[in-house]
């Protein structure tokens, strides 16, 4: 494996980091004033970059020809999927956030930069093939994280959200170090390949206790019970559409990361960690199930709603075929585009003066004033409930498919039983929005863009997204293959 | 003799303090970072002491990367710690609580 070849793989990072770069000059150059030509570019890298990354996932690449740099970097599959994911979804924050931000007066030129910088940092994190390379692309991805948060430096809550999302974030990076040092100490390596053959051979106690406070770390990372709490607080005080940012890119980079780790690095020693990803899961399940039903502003009943469906999805981790990495690797798509379109609706909830509205209560009889608004939030509740004619019920069955074919049928209807839980609070919100009085808060126009996203979204979710299981599902396949064979 | 366990044994005490610290701090925020420093010399502490011992150098050569980002984090979360005082005028960890449910 000769340099040119590694930096030729590595082609989609270059793109972005010599384009955040360049955009970080521009706006220091031009300031606030240049922010939408920046945000402009910023989409268009993004556009590059999918485009340099598709080859590799229609191709189906896999095996040594995409591990660069001495296998610190897999640009194979599994890695370009989860990358077009993540640049769909920061180019979708970036498109939703110019409207928000100017409302408050508060775009300015380094927040397409940001976005930039963690969409690179998670494409790192999904592309890593060694402990070193996990901990800079998450570290790149968090950084910018903690300062999107808050974003509006004069919004208290906003504030608050980077505050708290920063020092749970760090702790939860720390945890994830002390177990990469333990697992470097008694594996003798930080490359995922030597940890797997060092593993192959038995485990010892020092490299059980890596295994577990790393899953610990990256449980923190994908907002996982038992670490899930700074979840509702930072979905509830960011900007809206860098919640939006947050509940889809990172999500899918850190859950990518999670299966690289375990399914890769860790997975000689499946049967240790199995039991963990089993308890994580149905955990998730049932506490975001429950979490949300107290909930009565609309962005925490979301962060609740992820933390349901992380449960979900961890569901095909527990099972650790290839088939349950197919699973949630199509789950997340579905998750991306119901995240999408229910953060971009709750975008369109305005006042007759402007302001944004987010509690559930004002939303009463939105369908009389608003049907086409009510239409897609009711869609995305649906859909998100797993409720059959809607696409987030294929999601789901995969899951539940690949948890019995693997022989965990217990996990399989425990997960059933508990999204029939889940479907009260979804219902509830269909409910007030069709069914009350009309309350008669939402009245502000919307912005083109967030129209076009939801309505795009909306297509994805409805019964036609079914038409893409094929396709989808032989991407997802060949994904789950590559990292299988990463080896 | 001091062999390698015992330096695992003071990076794992290292870095229980720093999560107790994060946990059981009641004061102020800026007890919070030093807690997260704390976390992260525990790990560097563990790095070298496994990479002198299996005389490999990747765990110092990690090490050196994690007190780079060490450093970038403590400048992004005194960052937020400034604007957070702006608006709050106190950083009691018991005043961050606009929030809750």
């Amino acid at each position: 494996m000769d340099w040119s070849q590694s930096l030729r793989l590595i082609a989609p990072e270059e793109t972005l980091s010599i384009a955040g770069l360049v955009l970080l000059l521009v706006a220091a150059w031009g300031g606030d004033k240049a922010s939408r030509l920046i945000s402009i570019l910023a989409v268009a890298a993004l556009v590059a970059a999918s485009a340099l990354v598709a080859p590799a996932l229609c191709g189906g690449a896999m095996g040594p020809d995409t591990s660069a740099f001495f296998g610190q970097f897999y640009a194979d599959a599994f890695a370009s999927y989860a990358k077009i994911l993540i640049y769909i979804s920061a180019a979708a924050t970036l498109v939703i956030a110019p409207a928000f931000f100017e409302r408050y007066n508060a775009m300015r030129a380094e927040f397409p930069v940001l976005v930039i910088f963690a969409a690179l940092g998670m494409g790192i994190m999904v592309s890593a093939g060694d402990l070193i390379t996990l901990y800079i692309g998450l570290e790149m991805n968090s950084l910018a994280a903690y300062v999107l948060a808050a974003f509006l430096r004069n919004d208290g809550r906003s504030d608050e959200a980077g505050l708290k999302y920063f020092v749970l974030g760090a702790l939860a990076s720390g945890i994830l170090l002390f177990g990469m040092s333990l697992t470097y100490g008694f594996t003798g390596t930080t490359s995922f390949s030597g940890i797997n053959a060092a593993l192959a051979g038995g485990l010892s106690n020092g490299a059980l206790f890596g295994i577990v406070f790393m899953l610990a770390g990256l449980a923190f990372k994908i907002s996982a019970v038992p670490f899930h709490m700074w979840t509702p607080d930072v979905y509830e005080g960011a900007p809206t559409p860098v919640t939006t940012f947050f509940a889809t890119a990172p999500k899918v980079a850190a859950l990518g990361l999670t299966m690289r780790v375990m399914l890769d690095a860790f997975g000689e020693q499946a049967a240790a960690w199995q039991q963990i990803v089993l308890f994580v899961s149905l955990a998730s399940i049932v506490v975001g199930a429950l979490g949300a039903i107290g909930q009565s502003n609309i962005k925490r009943l979301m962060a609740y709603s992820s933390i349901n469906n992380v449960g979900f999805i961890l569901v095909g981790l527990a099972v650790a075929t290839p088939e349950g990495a197919s699973a949630m690797l199509f789950y997340l798509a579905i998750y991306v585009a119901m995240s999408l379109g229910g953060f971009v609706a709750i975008l369109m909830l305005k006042d007759e003066n402007g302001n944004y509205v987010e509690e559930i209560a004002k939303l009463a009889g939105l369908s009389r004033t608003r049907p086409a608004l009510a239409l897609g939030i009711a869609m995305v509740m649906f859909s998100l409930a797993g409720i059959p004619p809607l696409f987030g019920f294929w999601g789901k069955f995969l899951v539940f498919k690949a948890a019995v074919d693997g022989g965990m049928i217990a996990l399989a209807a425990l997960g059933f039983a508990a999204s029939v839980i889940g479907a009260f609070y979804y219902l509830k919100v269909v409910k007030i929005i069709y069914f009350d009085e009309p309350a008669d808060v939402v009245k502000g126009e919307s912005d083109i863009w967030h129209k076009l996203i939801l309505l795009v979204s909306c297509v994805v979710i409805s019964p036609l997204g079914f038409l893409l299981t094929k396709w989808l599902g032989s991407l997802t396949d060949a994904a789950a293959l590559a990292l299988f064979h990463a080896l | 003799m001091i062999g390698v366990e015992h330096y695992v044994v003071v990076s794992s005490i290292l870095f229980v303090l720093g999560v107790l610290g994060i946990f059981l701090n009641r004061k102020n925020v800026i007890v919070l970072l030093m807690a997260i420093e704390l976390i992260l010399l525990a790990v560097n502490l563990n790095l070298v002491a496994f990479s002198a011992f299996l005389g490999d150098l990747t765990g110092q050569i990690f090490a050196m990367f994690v007190l780079t980002v060490a450093a970038g984090e403590a400048a992004v979360g005194l960052a937020i710690l400034v604007i957070y005082f702006r608006g709050r005028g106190s950083i009691a960890v018991d005043d961050v609580n606009r929030m809750k449910g």
